[in-house]
């Protein structure tokens, strides 16, 4: 198992290296250069001049190249222009809020998904049935940051029954940690300011997990029914074992190893999605934080955090493997 | 095989894998035949295709068929603060929010935005399955190389490499087809080589070299036509798929600027200041975009499960 893991974290190597190519050509192939994008489109040509060579922007490519990845193995992907600060000090900050977002937003899609899959698929043909179908299809198709929209307008601005922005409410005075807001309630016995916290999570988290929700439970229907027909259900039936044995020990559980799968799947989707629901809900995570960078070209923030996500997406997959070479012996092997 | 995301390269290459077999019981047929007979009975097909069509044609007469120019501030005077004109005579959905009429830009929007969705889809196409072909054809170094190449763009959640390169691009209705097009690549080059991979082990595929058959020939006239069924419903899919992240795109201040073509994602994107307002502005075109990517999916899911003989029922 050991030699499975690090076999797997050796073969990062090359695409992280690929990715760190990518990045740097990007910011070479900006219109103007890096210097511009620091300095603006008016910046005078000695400016330009005199920003290069104190970077060491006037060196071949190669130095330059092996510059960069110098720095950004260090995690330095140097300074925000808007917030003036270092990218990765911002960066930790912000992703937190992301993590407890994503977090429960697929506690939604899970708990709700599985269920209703499965559900669907035991009553195959009746109108939870067919409503489970349609209403994951529509879920797929329906723009994530649309919903975000609507989710706000009804609960947060006409119902008034959850707040619609922001991770916390300004008036609380709530005690930094680890910048997990619930966390940080929880350790400091601040109770309100973790319940708030709490509040502020809800209706993003239900807009961003809603895609996931949607094939969850497409997944899980699908599953349920190629299991349900499978010999070895047949055969537990056959021997007399009580419905309820059967449900719990054959079917539920082999036809939760491609839900296992496709649950790995949706971090890309979430993290994707997050920059959307943010944005609807001034949730001050990573994502507001790069929709912001679009907005006021903060190229430093850009690249440094599109590439820690991709650096997060890329270790949360390698997590996803290890456990289903946890689950499926099989899978070690190869 | 690397580590990364090995899912979603296992699914992709699983549907790959099922490419070209026919279905028990249409033995005779063509491929495309017996799947064009499954499709023809089948409701939730035509349903996807209708929509499709209606919106192609609606994109097509778009002059034709709506009422008023998208572009001119008809009831500019009577819009208040906090009052944008609603459902009125001559104006069946109102205006937006500078005094345009709501249905002619729905009209019009459906042009560009199923535009945007075709031609990011063909472009990804088209430089996915180059890649694929390369990949699939060539096998050893050049399939490494490549494969690589599409690994490290999978690496990137979609929409995170769609902001990088619509950035690069800057802001115009061509960066905003390459963005999402780059999206695409990868999955198409890696179905159409898993694809490939497959028929070049086929039966006929060995008898076509056993007779001495050019590789090029065998590659163009034989394997290549034989795998193309996943990349026809992934690219069908994908035009679902374009449409929605072209809306995201807009939103997130990267879509198109210039005002003279309306689109559904920045007229969605805008309607968000105005929602407590007047809802209708950002209902209508999230409703566009949902029936066109349900069309598309509908569409798509029947096609592969037509294609597929593992969906036979």
């Amino acid at each position: 198992m050991l030699r499975f893991i690090v076999r797997r974290l050796f073969q990062l190597v090359p695409i992280l290296l690929g990715l760190s190519v990518l990045l740097f050509a990007w910011l070479r192939a900006l219109p103007g250069g890096p210097a511009q994008a620091a300095l603006g489109e008016r910046a005078t040509p000695e400016a330009i001049a005199q920003y290069n060579e104190l970077f060491g922007l006037d060196e071949p490519l190669i130095v330059q190249y092996f510059r960069f990845l110098g720095r950004a193995i260090t995690l330095d992907f140097g300074t925000s222009t808007q917030y003036g600060r270092p990218v990765t000090e911002v960066f930790l900050e912000r992703f937190p809020g992301t993590i407890e977002l994503t977090l429960l937003a697929m506690v939604f899609a899970i708990g709700v998904g599985i269920p209703l899959g499965y559900l669907a698929a035991r009553r195959h043909g009746s109108f939870l049935d067919s409503a489970s179908v349609v209403g994951s299809l529509i879920g797929v198709a329906i723009p994530v940051f649309f919903l975000a929209y609507l989710l706000r307008l009804l609960f947060a601005v006409e119902l008034g029954w959850l707040p619609g922005s922001g991770r916390q409410d300004v008036r609380i005075d709530a005690t930094r940690i680890t910048n997990f807001y619930v966390l940080d309630g929880l350790l400091t016995r601040e109770w309100d300011a973790a319940w708030d916290a709490l509040l502020h999570l809800i209706l993003p988290a239900i807009a961003l997990g809603t895609i996931p929700l949607a094939i969850i439970v497409r997944i899980t229907r699908a599953s349920v029914l190629d299991v349900v027909n499978e010999d070895y259900v047949r055969t537990a039936n056959a021997k007399g074992l009580a419905m309820a044995t059967v449900r719990r020990r054959h079917i539920v559980r082999n036809a939760l190893l491609p839900v296992s799968t496709t649950i790995g799947l949706q971090t890309g989707l979430l993290l994707s999605g997050a920059v959307l629901t943010e944005t609807v809900f001034a949730f001050g995570g990573v994502g507001l934080t790069l929709r912001d960078a679009i907005t006021y070209r903060d190229f430093a923030i850009l690249q440094g955090f599109i590439l820690m996500l991709a650096i997060v997406y890329v270790l949360v997959n390698l997590l996803v493997d290890i456990s289903y070479g946890l689950l499926d012996p099989r899978v070690r092997v190869r | 095989m690397t580590a990364l995301g090995d899912y979603k390269r296992e699914r992709i290459d699983e549907l790959a894998a099922r490419a070209g077999q026919l279905p028990e019981g249409d033995a005779g047929l063509s491929l495309t035949r017996s799947a064009v007979r499954r499709l023809r009975r089948d409701p939730v097909a035509i349903t996807g295709a209708v929509i499709v069509l209606v919106f192609l044609v609606v994109a097509a007469f778009a002059p034709l068929l709506a009422p008023r120019d998208p572009v001119t501030q008809y009831l500019l005077s009577e819009i208040r603060p906090g009052l944008i004109p609603g459902s009125q005579e001559g104006f069946p959905l109102g205006a937006d929010n500078l005094g345009r009429d709501l249905l002619s830009r729905l009209i019009y929007g459906s042009r560009q935005s199923l535009l945007i969705g075709v031609v990011s889809t063909v472009l990804g196409l088209v430089v996915g399955m180059t890649l694929g072909v390369l990949a699939g054809a060539f096998g050893g170094w050049v399939d490494t190389l490549v494969m690589r190449f599409v690994d490290i763009i999978l690496s990137i959640p979609g929409l995170l490499m769609a902001i990088t390169v619509s950035v690069l691009l800057g802001q115009n209705q061509y960066a905003l087809m390459i963005a999402i097009a780059v999206v695409q690549v990868p999955i198409f080059a890696r179905l159409l080589r898993g694809s490939m991979l497959v028929q070049r082990g086929s039966d006929y595929a060995v008898a076509a070299r056993a007779l001495g058959v050019r590789k090029s020939r065998i590659v163009f006239g034989h394997v290549l036509p034989n795998s193309l069924s996943p990349v026809i419903v992934q690219a069908t899919l994908s035009l679902a798929t374009a449409i929605i992240e072209a809306a995201a795109l807009s939103y997130l201040g990267l879509g198109d600027p210039d005002i003279a073509r309306p689109e559904w994602g920045a007229m969605l994107a805008n309607a968000q200041d105005f929602l407590s307002i007047r809802p209708a502005l950002a209902v209508w075109p999230a409703l566009c975009i949902i029936v066109v990517a349900l069309g598309f999916t509908l569409l798509g899911e029947r096609l592969r499960e037509a294609l597929d003989p593992k969906f036979r029922r």
